[in-house]
């Protein structure tokens, strides 16, 4: 449905309802102007069904907790208007893929937050409270790459959208990787070959076949291909001087 | 398999990759100019007998296609049948000595 039909009109809404054994149940749902596709969920949880469940917090883009699959691909909903996604008029919303759905378009994350833990994606420090604050030149090469990644917020659309996440269970994911690196390149952090060590080999970065849907489905536009691109060349570094700490 | 083999083997397909870059264009190069020159096949063997250079060529491109494959193929075989562990590994393995030998046999009926 293009803009110029916005404010009228309804839109046939197939939502995914259930858990992993579950079905889509068709909605119709009011067009308006400016709509978004969280709006739609909304409409449809306050005025259609109340028992449909789903996540959001901040409505504007920051919390990245709305993500869902949206015509089959991972979107946040908040950020997306419905303009741009809806064909004839019809929109299908489901949970975000390769997750357990835990209910209706709610998908249970632990694992994919599991994944950041086996990456070492906790910051080791090396310095005490009683040390001076440390001095970071933000033009430094090793700054500039941590921060070209640094503003991931966690919503879990790259792992939705990774082929590899779906093929190989146990690879970490663009998020776990992209937040590896940008501690790879934190100078104040002591983990660096540890961490090398936990994102090499066939569930970490060396499993990515650079098919870049991360990076092209990122609502903040990061490249976790980039980032993990970084990832498997240190990693080979690591291992050819031998100071990894790979098994 | 350990996480280091896991990386050598990562590394040895990006290196035969780029060998086998090269190695294709220089193949393919080959035959076209051997086709449009009108060689005959007997000129062709009389000129790859004569040097070492062709078998050595080929015997390092038979090598590069084994290992390269080999490695591909237990990707395929881990992401597209679940297919992992010692037996995928024996596998490939096996499909790596079968191309190798496939190609080096060839290397040696036409070089010797």
């Amino acid at each position: 449905m293009d803009s110029a039909q916005a404010g009228s009109g309804e839109l046939a809404v197939d939502v995914w309802r259930g858990g992993d054994d579950g079905r889509y149940q068709r909605f119709a749902v009011p067009r308006r102007a400016s709509q978004t596709v969280l709006d739609v969920v909304t409409h449809i949880q306050r005025f259609l069904d109340p028992t449909l469940s789903y996540r959001f917090a901040c409505r504007v883009g920051m919390c990245g907790s709305c993500a869902m699959t949206v015509n089959g691909k991972p979107r946040w909903t908040c950020r997306t208007h419905v303009d741009k996604v809806a064909r004839d008029g019809r929109l299908t919303l489901g949970p975000l893929a390769n997750m357990p759905v835990v209910r209706d378009l709610v998908a249970d994350m632990g694992g994919f937050f599991d994944k950041w833990a086996l990456a070492r994606g906790q910051f080791a420090p090396t310095a005490t409270r009683a040390d001076p604050f440390a001095v970071v030149d933000p033009a430094s090469a090793a700054r500039r790459e941590a921060d070209a990644a640094i503003e991931c917020i966690g919503c879990g659309v790259c792992y939705a959208a990774c082929d590899v996440v779906a093929w190989n269970p146990a690879y970490l994911g663009p998020a776990a990787l992209n937040r590896a690196w940008t501690l790879v390149n934190d100078v104040r952090d002591g983990a660096r070959g540890k961490r090398l060590a936990a994102v090499a080999g066939d569930a970490g970065c060396h499993a990515c076949h650079t098919l870049m849907s991360c990076t092209e489905l990122c609502p903040k536009a990061l490249s976790p291909t980039r980032s993990i691109a970084g990832l498997k060349r240190e990693s080979l570094r690591a291992l050819l001087s031998g100071k990894d700490a790979a098994p | 398999m350990s996480r280091r083999a896991e990386v050598a083997l990562w590394a040895a397909q990006r290196l035969t990759a780029a060998l086998l870059a090269v190695f294709v264009l220089v193949h393919l190069a080959t035959i076209v100019y051997a086709v449009r020159a009108g060689l005959s096949a007997a000129a062709i063997l009389a000129r790859v007998h004569s040097s070492l250079a062709w078998p050595a060529f080929y015997a390092l491109f038979a090598l590069a296609a084994a290992i390269h494959g080999a490695i591909g193929l237990r990707t395929v075989a881990a992401e597209w049948l679940s297919w992992r562990g010692r037996g995928a590994d024996a596998a490939a393995v096996g499909v790596a000595i079968a191309l190798a030998v496939a190609g080096l046999r060839a290397v040696v009926a036409v070089a010797a």
